[in-house]
C-alpha cells in the first residue's frame, strides 16, 4: 500500500507540469493566432455562424467561436471584456454605454444587416392583414378574441420571445407602444414568454389560437406571415428584402456588431470581410436585409 | 506495519468527518451567499411593487406573487400525479410483482430517473401539449398542468424508489403474522406493511415534491412562462411562470448588481426557505412517527 504514495506523488506532478505546459502553450498561441469571441443577439447567430464557417474555411489561420444567448448578453460580456465581437439586435443603451466606459470599454458600432419582425399566424388562420394598432392592442390585451380583427371565434393566445432577447425589446417599443416614447404599455400579462425562436414556431405550427412573431430569417414557410399596414387605410405590406429595403414594411430594423475601440488587426480584417460582398449575399440567403457597409460611433 | 495502520486511520477517519461537516458548510455559504445578494432586493425595490401582481423586469415591476404562485400549483399538480403513481408502483414491485417482473421494472423506473429534463421538456412541447391542447380544448398547451404532468413523470422514480426500500425494509415477520390472522392480501398492505413503512413514505414524498419544485428546465419549455397569479383550479390549465424558469430564463442577461440581480437572489432565497420549509416538516413527521412506534413497541 505505502509504494503506491510516492507513485500517487510523481502522477500528480506530472498532471500538474502538464496542465501548466498546456496553459503556456495556449497563452502564448492566443497573442500570434487569429481567434475571435464573437457572442450575443439569438437572431443574428445563425448568421454569425455562417460568416464564420465560411471566413474560417478561406482563412484557415482564423479561429471564431460564435455563441448566442441574447443582445443584452453578448453586451454585457463586451463590457466584460470577455468578447472581441458583440452581436445585437438592438442599439446599446446609454446605461450601457456608461458601464462599459467605467470599465475602460469603449464601444464602437457597426450596422452588419437588416433584419424584419414577421408577425406569424397558424396556416389556417383566416386573418392575413393587420394594422400596427391592431396588433398592438393584441399584445397589450385590449382584443382577446380573433373575432375582433375579422378572424374566427378563437381565444387569441400571444407569443412573444422572452424579456432578454433585443427582439422582444424592440417588438415593445416598435409595435406594442407604437414607437412612442411616452406610451407606457405593457404586453398582457398573459402573453406567453417563449424562451426560444424554436418554441414559437413550434407553438404557432400547432395552435391556431396564436399570434406570434419572430426574426424573418427563421420563419418557415409552412407558417402564414401577416401584412402590416402602418395606419388604418394604408397599405398592408408583406415582409420581404425589397419591402425592407424601401422601408416600406413597418417593423424593420438594424442588426449590429459591437466592437471595443476601432476595430484592429484580425477583428477589423473579418470585419471588412463581412462587408464584402460574399457575406452580404450569405445575409441575403438567410432572410436577413444586407446592409450598406457603413460604419458609425454612437 | 502497525504504525501505518494507525496513520491510514487517522486520515480516513479525518477524512470521512471533514466532508460529514462539509454539507453543512455548503449549505451554510450558499444560503450566506443568497442573503447577501438577495437582501439588497428590501432596500432597492419597494416592497410595494415586490408584492404587486406584475412580473416585468425591464421596466421595474417586480411582483413576486405571480411567480410564487405559479411554482407552486405546479408543484402541486405534480405531487398530485407522482403520489398515488409513486406510491402504487413501489407497493406493487415490493409487494405484488413476481421476483422476474420486479427484476424489470425496478431497473426501468431507475431508467426513467435518468433521463434529462431537456428532453422531457422537448416531448412536452411537441406531443404532450399539442394533444392536451386539442383533447382539453384550451386556447394553448402550454400550461400549468402539462407542466405537472412532465414534472410528476420525474418524480415519479424518485418518489418509487425511496417508497419501494421502505416497503422493502419492513421485516417479512409484519406480513406474515398478518397472514397468519386470516388477511387478504390486500389487508395486509394497507393495514401493516404500509402503516409500518410510513416514515419511508413520506420522505419519499418529501423528496419527491423537492424534486419537482427546483426542476427548471421541464418548467421552462412547457409551462408558457406568462406571469399571472394562479389562485384557482382552472389556473392549472392556463399558463404560468415558475421561480426556477425565471431565474434560469432572466438570470444570464442581468447586469451584475442591478435591482434585477439583487430580486432574482431574493427569488433563489424563497425557492431554497420553501425547500427547507418542506425538509423541515418531512423530518419532523418523520420523528413523531418513530417516537410513536417506540412507544408502542416499548
Amino acid at each position: 500500500m505505502k509504494r503506491f504514495i510516492p507513485l500517487a506523488i510523481a502522477t500528480c506532478i506530472l498532471v500538474f507540469s502538464t496542465s501548466c505546459g498546456l496553459a503556456s502553450s495556449e497563452t502564448a498561441s492566443d497573442s500570434s493566432a487569429a481567434y475571435i469571441e464573437n457572442k450575443g443577439s439569438d437572431t443574428i447567430v445563425n448568421l454569425a455562424l455562417a460568416w464564420a464557417e465560411r471566413y474560417q474555411g478561406e482563412h484557415p489561420e482564423a479561429r471564431i467561436s460564435v455563441t448566442g444567448g441574447g443582445s443584452g448578453t453578448g453586451i454585457a460580456a463586451l463590457i466584460n471584456g470577455t468578447v472581441d465581437l458583440a452581436n445585437a439586435s438592438r442599439q446599446i443603451k446609454a446605461e450601457e454605454i456608461d458601464q462599459a466606459q467605467a470599465n475602460g470599454v469603449e464601444p464602437v458600432e457597426h450596422i452588419i444587416a437588416r433584419d424584419a419582425i414577421a408577425v406569424i399566424v397558424h396556416p389556417d388562420n383566416p386573418v392575413s392583414e393587420l394594422t400596427l394598432k391592431q396588433i398592438s392592442d393584441i399584445y397589450s390585451g385590449k382584443f382577446s378574441n380573433w373575432t375582433e380583427v375579422g378572424g374566427e371565434d378563437r381565444p387569441i393566445v400571444r407569443l412573444s420571445r422572452e424579456t432578454n432577447s433585443g427582439t422582444h425589446v424592440y417588438f415593445l417599443e416598435t409595435v406594442v407602444r407604437l414607437g412612442s416614447s411616452e406610451d407606457k404599455t405593457l404586453f398582457s400579462t398573459d402573453t406567453l414568454l417563449l424562451p426560444s425562436s424554436e418554441g414559437i414556431i413550434a407553438e404557432v405550427r400547432q395552435n391556431p389560437n396564436a399570434i406570434g412573431y419572430d426574426g424573418l430569417g427563421y420563419v418557415p414557410e409552412d407558417l402564414k406571415t401577416i401584412a402590416i399596414a402602418e395606419e388604418e387605410g394604408g397599405a398592408y405590406v408583406l415582409p420581404s428584402i425589397p419591402t425592407v429595403n424601401d422601408k416600406t414594411y413597418p417593423i424593420a430594423r438594424d442588426l449590429y456588431m459591437y466592437t471595443n475601440g476601432e476595430p484592429a488587426g484580425t477583428v477589423k480584417e473579418y470585419l471588412d470581410w463581412i462587408f464584402g460582398s460574399e457575406a452580404q449575399e450569405i445575409v441575403a440567403e438567410l432572410g436577413f436585409v444586407p446592409a450598406l457597409p457603413t460604419t458609425s460611433s454612437p | 506495519m502497525e504504525k501505518s495502520l494507525n496513520w491510514y486511520e487517522f486520515i480516513i477517519t479525518r477524512s470521512i468527518k471533514a466532508s460529514g461537516y462539509s454539507a453543512i458548510l455548503f449549505v451554510a455559504l450558499i444560503f450566506f451567499f443568497l442573503v447577501r445578494e438577495g437582501v439588497p432586493t428590501f432596500f432597492e425595490a419597494d416592497l410595494a411593487s415586490l408584492f404587486s401582481l406584475r412580473w416585468y423586469p425591464i421596466e421595474e415591476y417586480y411582483g413576486i406573487l405571480p411567480l410564487i404562485t405559479g411554482s407552486l400549483m405546479v408543484t402541486l399538480g405534480a405531487t398530485l400525479v407522482a403520489v398515488p403513481f409513486g406510491i402504487g408502483t413501489a407497493i406493487y414491485i415490493s409487494e405484488i410483482a413476481p421476483r422476474w417482473m420486479r427484476e424489470i421494472l425496478k431497473p426501468l423506473v431507475e431508467l426513467l430517473g435518468g433521463l434529462p429534463s431537456v428532453v422531457l421538456g422537448f416531448l412536452g412541447i411537441l406531443v404532450l401539449s399539442p394533444f392536451l391542447r386539442e383533447f382539453l380544448d384550451l386556447p394553448t398547451g402550454l400550461t400549468a398542468f402539462t407542466g405537472s404532468l412532465l414534472l410528476g413523470g420525474i418524480a415519479v422514480p424518485t418518489v418509487v424508489s425511496v417508497a419501494e426500500d421502505a416497503l422493502d425494509a419492513v421485516p417479512r415477520a409484519y406480513r406474515e403474522g398478518a397472514w397468519a390472522l386470516g388477511a387478504t392480501r390486500w389487508q395486509t398492505i394497507w393495514r401493516v406493511t404500509f402503516p409500518a413503512a410510513r416514515s419511508g413514505v413520506l420522505t419519499a414524498i418529501m423528496l419527491g415534491v423537492g424534486r419537482a419544485i427546483g426542476e427548471t428546465m421541464t418548467v421552462m419549455m412547457v409551462t408558457g412562462n406568462a406571469p399571472v397569479l394562479a389562485l384557482e383550479l382552472g389556473s392549472l390549465f392556463s399558463p404560468v411562470r415558475t421561480m426556477t424558469a425565471t431565474i434560469a430564463a432572466e438570470m444570464g442577461e442581468v447586469a451584475a448588481g442591478s435591482t434585477h440581480y439583487h430580486v432574482l437572489f431574493f427569488i433563489g432565497m424563497v425557492l431554497f426557505l420553501i425547500s427547507l420549509g418542506v425538509n423541515i416538516a418531512a423530518s419532523s413527521v418523520v420523528f413523531r412517527a418513530k417516537k410513536r412506534a417506540e412507544r408502542i413497541l416499548s
